[in-house]
């Protein structure tokens, strides 16, 4: 349950950037590759506000797909998992270029 | 306050720093921040790293499973490099200072990590673990993080690699059960492989699989129990310490 301390990360974040008014919303944005479920992200998230300039505030994910360069064609496409061959020529190993996001993109205050 | 973080003494939860200045945001509204979310922890990650470097240590952060034998492999490593390399362990643990005992008995120093309810160790809880070692007199740092194949992956400490350590006996697709935290690896000890005579375990299938997930990954199949393997991996620590 490592999602607890992302949304601590979260609330950090956001505390330093609120100027101490109170958070009504916060968009994160979560790769897939991330290892971050967002229903377990949410549920934390609910917890970890109380007390804080974040109480009440909604949480908005965006998930961020994965992508992939191929060392055998050269492809930079979409994949789902990190154990995935290249969906072009069936090749690997595969460079991750993206999926592994975890990012506070805005919030907005009162 | 403490230099490194400004955390308060005796207060290492660290999630609820006191902010006394206000930033000059306009009047309610949207703004943008584009932050990482772990950014804290990178930059304490950071801190340490620059420590090491500083220091010439070679920071290792060993992850894996409960019971693959991390602090077994770190016991033989200790006594059969003792001589020849100063050594010091962080030892990782929800509860109980039973493997800092272990890790004391073969004469190195180490300071145990309790997380609490905690499933992984970050870059602060090493920061101030350091603070107990004699980083002035240290080649190479051993990191033994909370048994858990997930958690830990997020987490950067500091450490120039995670070594995932995999036991033969809990099955050769942990690599593409667990892509996360192998894909974060860039070293992999598989241990117990004197019991591969007793086992279904695949060796060739479980090591296609941690390069598919890791691609260049380095490693070593060796047994703390028996020791074979093991000089491969000693070498590897001298070339790098």
């Amino acid at each position: 349950m490592h999602e607890l301390s992302i949304a601590q990360g979260i609330i950090e974040v956001c505390e330093q950037h609120a100027g101490g008014k109170r958070v009504k919303s916060v968009s994160v944005q979560i790769g897939a590759l991330s290892g971050v479920v967002p229903e377990a992200l949410e549920f934390c998230y609910e917890a970890a506000v109380n007390g804080t300039l974040l109480e009440g505030s909604m949480l908005e994910i965006e998930r961020i797909g994965a992508t992939a360069f191929c060392e055998c064609c050269g492809a930079v496409a979409e994949i789902e998992h990190f154990t995935d061959s290249c969906p072009c020529c069936g090749g690997f190993p595969l460079e991750i270029r993206s999926g592994e996001e975890m990012r506070v993109k805005e919030l907005e205050v009162d | 306050m403490c230099i490194t973080c400004g955390c308060e003494p005796h207060h290492h939860d660290h999630h609820h720093h006191d902010h006394d200045h206000h930033h000059d945001s306009s009047a309610g509204g949207r703004i943008a921040i584009e932050t990482d979310i772990l950014s804290k922890n990178n930059r304490l990650a950071g801190g340490n790293r620059r420590l090491f470097a500083d220091k010439g240590i070679f920071a290792l952060n060993l992850v894996s499973s409960p019971g693959s034998g991390k602090t077994t492999i770190l016991e033989r490593t200790l006594r059969d490099l003792g001589s020849q390399m100063r050594t010091a362990v962080i030892e990782g643990d929800q509860q109980t200072d039973n493997d800092a005992q272990r890790i004391a008995a073969t004469g190195v120093a180490v300071k145990q990590i309790n997380t609490g309810a905690g499933c992984h160790l970050d870059a602060h809880m090493v920061g101030h673990a350091l603070e107990e070692l004699p980083v002035d007199d240290l080649d190479i740092l051993f990191i033994e993080n909370v048994g858990n194949l997930v958690c830990p992956a997020a987490f950067a400490l500091g450490e120039a690699h995670k070594v995932a350590v995999l036991s033969v006996t809990e099955g050769e697709d942990k690599p593409l059960k667990y892509p996360q935290m192998f894909h974060a690896a860039s070293v992999m000890l598989l241990n117990k492989i004197d019991l591969l005579p007793y086992l279904d375990f695949d060796v060739e299938k479980c090591l296609e699989m941690a390069r598919r997930v890791s691609p260049g990954i380095r490693i070593f199949q060796l047994s703390a129990r028996t020791g074979e393997g093991m000089a491969d991996w000693y070498e590897w620590l001298k070339q790098k310490k």
